[in-house]
């Protein structure tokens, strides 16, 4: 047996060599891209937007039954591939978790964050990020049997309230509580299915997360009229796509991707309807598909870059409604996320 | 669960009444009913004890044979592919195929020329691909693959058992299995279509993941454990450092620091791919644990081996391959094996950094609106794929361990 174990020993050492030695290989066929300078033009060079996405958010990131990226923020991405790059699939899309999201922007790794990311002063400043127009307002929620008869944060008082670790909502919740000096106590789960099987063992009173994640929780709890969404919210939560901060190109880019599919709801482009909209008289509408005005130029895209989005992937309504919308396990009602004219918050600047 | 209950209640029993179990060993009938009569029936205590014990085992069979049966499997079969392969493209999977039908011919190889463990390794797998080719839901084109599996184990067996001469090319294709697949896999970096490892997932992930780390702390971890021993100050003392250093982190801030600081040091244009960067974490955290059993190894060893080697005039490369290592490894066996169970298990955190190894699947599979909620099926098919092949690995090692040890005496 001992002369085998020689083999055996000589078999290890070669085949690491060899291991390290793929290694090698497997870097050399990996796009290297470039964190300084022009994302813009390293995003055109390389013909491929490096996105980095959630893929356990169920409506905002996930994976399909055939192993693709879907949801409400994969779309944007899809949309900025389809306008910067004339093609939606042309996204490499990049899981990250909570925690390494930020250093994958900073390091260049990606792109464009559309991982459900909160507009905050911290993260614009101090984290390095610069951020385009939020795409979905969210807001931290509390969710309560029905049987127990709160309606209000104050009536909290006593109670074990759930939340998950390494988001902002434990922060909120002792920033907002605290206010209101009602005493209460904490129980930190690492996820949403471990919290939820707590709550509804009822070994937690209440559990509070972003209100799209209460309502899409609904689809999980086994009885969800049981259960409410405290009116009041613990904190604002705008989700927004971040991109890295002093690269003032790319950022417009973004900015104003996320402004046409905006801008096409308002005037009522739809992935169906825009192409009879090409002769369209209204100038507004001219500028925004490309037709004149050469908008797309001055921000270093094609000048269909809009029309591009908008058929590839749809106007800012028919991404929401595709994802969250009343044809979906979540039916999310659009409250803030409506446009302007209909009372909620989503507005485009001019294209002019 | 329920046998788990049992074994664990005789342990407490045969502690308790501080009886030797096998001086009853005369015949098996004695033997169940001393298990019994004396053993769980013995004093109203006991037969307390016992009737309990079986009514919660009875009811949590029972609970779990129901959830099994009762429940629509539809989560883990609708996603077999997901959680086997990941995202790897349906075009290029034949490379998969490929890679299991040479393992597979291996098994049958090995399985021929050494016999032992290498049958317990043959039905294994024989039985895996087997329950994966005949349940209605994979596609004809799989089943025909894993059809081929078995085949092929059965042909390797076939001619490992007629020609013993087999063994050194047998050997030699071991070597190459993982550079072969692994390049194959890959794409031999260009030279046919490249996959990049951002498709890699599921089980294949963890595969990967986990074997590389293993071959690759292997010899890191035996040359820290020489070098741990060296009378040189230099080598000892990094040797030391390193090790300790390693081991007084936990392997979630190891991960950590190979995802986020090698590319916040080296700049985002180092082209490492983060699969890279968690197998070089692993294979270095690893290592040093392994280098730990390495070192135990040899000091058991007697003085009295080394000056045997220097008094047949054997140099001091030849004294610790050829005498010292092959002796301290057969006598780290069991905790070598340990840790490699480890790490296979631990490949899962990687979920942790936004890679999708076998359970992040699961996780992801549980997160689709569609399925939302349904990951207590999924958990409990990881848990028994798991299972299986953790299994399987401690088989192996006991063999070996009995097998080398009936060698030297």
């Amino acid at each position: 047996m001992s002369k085998y174990f020689k083999y055996l020993l000589g078999a290890a050492v070669a085949v690491t060599l060899s291991a390290c030695a793929s290694g090698d290989v497997e870097e050399g066929s990996t796009e290297s891209s470039t964190s300084s300078g022009n994302t813009l033009n390293t995003v055109i060079d390389r013909g491929e937007l490096n996105a980095g996405v959630n893929d356990q958010l169920p409506g905002f990131g996930y994976v399909d039954s055939d192993g693709e990226y879907t949801g409400f923020d994969v779309d944007f991405a899809r949309a900025i591939a389809a306008a910067v790059l004339g093609d939606a699939d042309a996204v490499n899309f990049r899981p990250l978790s909570a925690q390494e999201r930020f250093t994958a922007v900073q390091t260049g790794e990606v792109d464009v964050l559309l991982r459900n990311t909160t507009y905050t002063t911290s993260r614009d400043s101090d984290v390095g990020m610069d951020f385009a127009p939020v795409t979905f307002y969210d807001g931290q929620g509390m969710m309560v049997p029905k049987s127990a008869g709160i309606s209000t944060l104050e009536e909290l008082e006593g109670m074990t309230i759930g939340v998950e670790t390494g988001t902002t909502t434990e922060l909120n919740l002792a920033d907002q509580l605290g206010a209101l000096g009602v005493e209460y106590n904490t129980q930190t789960f690492d996820d949403r299915d471990a919290l939820l099987a707590a709550y509804e063992a009822g070994s937690i009173d209440a559990w509070t997360t972003d209100r799209s994640g209460l309502v899409s929780s609904f689809a999980v709890l086994e009885n969800p009229d049981d259960h409410i969404i405290l009116e009041e919210t613990l904190s604002k939560e705008p989700l927004a796509p971040a991109v890295l901060h002093g690269d003032n190109q790319w950022k417009d880019a973004v900015t104003w991707i996320v402004y046409a599919l905006i801008q096409a709801e308002e005037f009522g482009i739809t992935q169906d309807n825009i192409d009879d909209f090409l002769d369209s008289d209204n100038p507004d509408i001219q500028r925004l598909l490309g037709v004149e005005g050469g908008l797309g130029s001055m921000l270093g895209l094609e000048d269909d870059f809009a029309y591009q989005a908008i058929s590839q992937v749809g106007n800012y309504g028919e991404i929401y409604d595709r994802h969250l919308g009343p044809d979906t396990e979540f039916n999310l009602p659009r409250g803030m996320n409506a446009l302007y004219q209909d009372g909620g918050l989503q507005y485009s600047m001019p294209f002019r | 669960m329920y046998s788990d209950n049992v074994q664990q209640e005789e342990k407490v029993n045969n502690q308790l009444k501080g009886r030797d179990s096998t001086s009853l060993q005369d015949n098996k009938k004695a033997k169940i009913s001393w298990i019994i009569k004396k053993n769980l029936f013995d004093g109203w205590k006991n037969v307390l004890l016992t009737i309990l014990t079986i009514i919660f085992s009875i009811f949590v069979l029972y609970q779990v044979t129901a959830f099994v049966i009762t429940n629509s499997w539809d989560v883990v079969y609708v996603h077999l592919r997901l959680l086997m392969i990941g995202q790897y493209p349906l075009e290029e999977i034949w490379r998969l195929w490929f890679g299991l039908y040479y393992a597979s011919l291996m098994i049958g190889l090995t399985w021929g020329l050494w016999k032992g463990a290498g049958k317990a390794v043959a039905f294994t797998f024989g039985s895996v691909y087997f329950i994966f080719a005949v349940i209605p839901w994979t596609t004809v084109n799989t089943s025909i693959n894993l059809a081929g599996c078995i085949m092929l184990i059965a042909v390797g067996y076939f001619f490992g058992n007629k020609l013993e001469r087999l063994k050194i090319p047998v050997i030699i294709l071991w070597i190459l299995f993982l550079p072969l697949t692994l390049g194959l896999i890959t794409g031999f970096g260009g030279i046919i279509t490249p996959v990049l490892s951002r498709y890699w997932g599921g089980w294949l992930l963890t595969v990967i993941l986990a074997s590389i780390s293993i071959v690759g702390c292997f010899p890191l971890g035996i040359l820290l454990a020489l070098g741990r021993r060296s009378t040189l100050p230099a080598v000892k003392y990094f040797c030391i450092a390193y090790i300790e250093l390693i081991r007084g982190m936990p392997l979630i801030m190891v991960l950590f620091i190979g995802q986020m600081l090698i590319p916040l040091f080296l700049g985002g244009e180092t082209g490492i791919d983060n699969v890279t960067r968690a197998m070089i974490a692993y294979t270095f955290f690893a290592a040093a644990y392994l280098a730990e059993d390495v070192r135990g190894g040899l000091q058991s060893l007697p003085v009295g081996q080394y000056e045997a080697a220097q008094a047949l005039g054997l140099n001091k490369f030849k004294t610790t391959f050829l005498i010292i290592l092959p002796q301290a490894l057969k006598a780290v066996i069991p905790a070598l094996v340990g840790l490699f169970i480890t790490i296979l298990k631990d490949t899962s955190l990687v979920a942790i950094i936004g890679l999708a190894d076998f359970l992040g699947t699961a996780r992801r599979i549980s997160n689709n609106p569609e399925y939302l909620g349904r990951y207590m099926e999924l958990y409990i098919f990881v848990a028994v794929f798991y299972f299986i092949f953790c299994y399987l690995m401690a088989y192996v090692s006991r063999y070996l361990e009995r097998k080398l040890s009936r060698s030297v005496n």
